[in-house]
């Protein structure tokens, strides 16, 4: 019978106000008492990334968090990202390179890729297999992936975007 | 049963205190459950594997338990500091080289930007993958607490503070503060090496810490530590002592590589059988130490 804790956060930009439990994870309180079912419940140990969420400024696996440590931070998941350009961008070299199939992992691997982009605006191959260690894929095989993040981060496809 | 013996799988109650003062405050009343940066103890807790007490005390919030920085020859590591804040740190990469390079093995980039140095130590796991380089380092552990109504201060070495896999001298009425590094002597230089199937994110089967100064092929000043190879993280004095300015040829690796294998007390288990770690150890010594001589 645990009391109920109140937060305050940012999440996606707007002030939010939630009572959560002191033992729930972010991830929970995400999805299931907020209904934003983008960010996903893969392992909830911290092994695949697919919960993957931004909290101040870096990124976090959401199974790993406590939902009431979200109070007083600014909290970004995948539905935060879609007026984002580079997000977008992102997502459009996804589906170009083909590194899309069940779409599983692809919410925690835009989230990292674009935390990625922040750090390493023009990543090289290692490194995006570096950054993107903490997500797993099941049916690319990884390739695709890596190459469409490269994309998005090389110098050209930023001009052909930003018409 | 009394409420003072119960423990939860949701607790009762959170407190986010911002003063260390209150937050040891907190810790003397006891029933108090410390959350960090959450990577061990939401697995632990979801599993059954660690029950909570009826408080939740999350130590984000508490002023100074964070930072980096060198005062009188010692740097000084917040508990809070997490993973992702050492790799950034010129003071730990430059000063600190074999804990920085612990840190670049360390799980991944979401979990490298939660985990705290102090969830690491107080975690006291075998594979803790700072404690190697730390215990090399001579590292001291600082911990608060405040028994009769005054903050007290205890420092406590490294090297004894754990006591068996998940278990250290840290008190229930304790916080971990910080962590103290002596500045190792110039030109100390090491390697870390860590071994697990999926680099990062696999628990490390063997991990090793090696370093010194070193002077043409011999070195001086040697500290070695292992991980995963006994229930604690520890020193390795016999393999000290059997590099400890020997002029590193063929004979001598194969001496160290003797005096290594009298310090481990590996056990099998789903990562490794004990067989394999001994072997590890011996290849990994042997290729660290070719490593410094090519240097
Ligand atoms: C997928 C995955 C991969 C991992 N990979 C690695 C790895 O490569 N290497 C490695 O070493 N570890 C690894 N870990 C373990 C974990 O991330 C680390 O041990 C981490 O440093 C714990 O820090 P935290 O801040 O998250 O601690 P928390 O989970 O918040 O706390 C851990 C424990 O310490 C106590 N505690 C925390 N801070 C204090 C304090 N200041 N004072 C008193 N008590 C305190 C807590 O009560 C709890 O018992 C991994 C974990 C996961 C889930
Ligand atoms: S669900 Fe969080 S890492 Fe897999
Ligand atoms: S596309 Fe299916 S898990 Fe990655």
């Amino acid at each position: 019978m645990s009391a109920n804790v109140e937060i305050d956060f940012t999440l996606n930009g707007v002030g939010r106000r939630v009572s959560v439990t002191p033992g729930m994870s972010a991830l929970t309180l995400l999805r299931d008492v907020l209904d934003l079912t983008g960010t996903k419940y893969g392992c909830g140990e911290g092994e695949c990334g697919a919960c993957t969420i931004r909290v101040d400024g870096v990124t976090v696996n959401s199974c790993l968090m406590f939902a009431v440590d979200c109070d007083g931070r600014e909290v970004v998941t995948i539905e935060g990202l879609a007026s984002d350009p580079r997000a977008q961008r992102l997502q459009q070299k996804f589906v170009e390179h083909g590194a899309v199939q069940c779409g599983f992992c692809t919410p925690g691997l835009v989230m990292q890729a674009n935390h990625l982009l922040d750090v390493h605006p023009h990543p090289g191959a290692a490194e995006v297999q570096r950054g993107i260690e903490g997500n797993l894929c099941r049916c690319t095989g990884y390739k695709k992936i890596v190459e469409a993040i490269q994309d998005s981060g090389s110098e050209s496809v930023r001009s052909e975007l930003t018409l | 049963m009394t409420d003072q013996q119960k423990s939860y799988s949701d607790p009762i109650s959170y407190a986010a205190p911002r003063t260390l003062d209150e937050a040891a405050a907190l810790l003397s009343a006891g029933n108090v459950t410390v959350l960090a940066g959450g990577t061990d103890l939401m697995p632990q807790t979801q599993s059954g594997k660690v029950k909570f007490k009826p408080l939740l005390m999350n130590v984000r919030r508490v002023a100074g338990l964070g930072g980096i920085a060198e005062a009188a020859g010692t740097i000084r590591i917040g508990a809070l500091a997490t993973i992702t804040e050492l790799l950034q740190s010129e003071l730990v990469r430059d000063r600190l080289g074999i804990l920085w390079q612990a840190c670049e093995h360390f799980a991944s980039d979401q979990i490298r930007n939660a985990a705290t140095i102090g969830g690491n130590v107080c975690n006291a796991s075998p594979a803790g993958d700072t404690l190697v380089p730390l215990l090399a380092l001579n590292a001291r552990v600082l911990l608060v607490s405040k028994p009769n109504g005054a903050l007290v201060e205890r420092r406590l070495p490294l090297a004894g503070f754990f006591v068996a896999p998940g278990r250290s001298q840290l008190a229930a009425s304790e916080l971990l503060a910080a962590v103290e590094v002596p500045l190792p002597p110039r030109g100390f230089a090491g390697e870390f090496f860590k071994f697990g199937t999926r680099p990062g994110l696999d628990i490390s089967a063997i991990s090793m810490a090696l370093g010194g100064v070193r002077e043409n092929r011999t070195l001086r000043d040697v500290r070695v530590a292992f991980g995963a190879v006994a229930p604690t993280p520890i020193r390795g004095p016999k393999t000290e002592a059997a590099l400890e300015g020997r002029t590193l040829d063929a004979a001598a690796i194969e001496t160290a590589v003797a005096a290594a294998l009298a310090d481990i007390r590996p056990i099998s288990d789903v990562r490794a059988t004990d067989w394999y770690r001994r072997e590890l150890v011996g290849n990994l010594l042997r290729r660290m130490l070719s490593h410094v001589c090519e240097r």
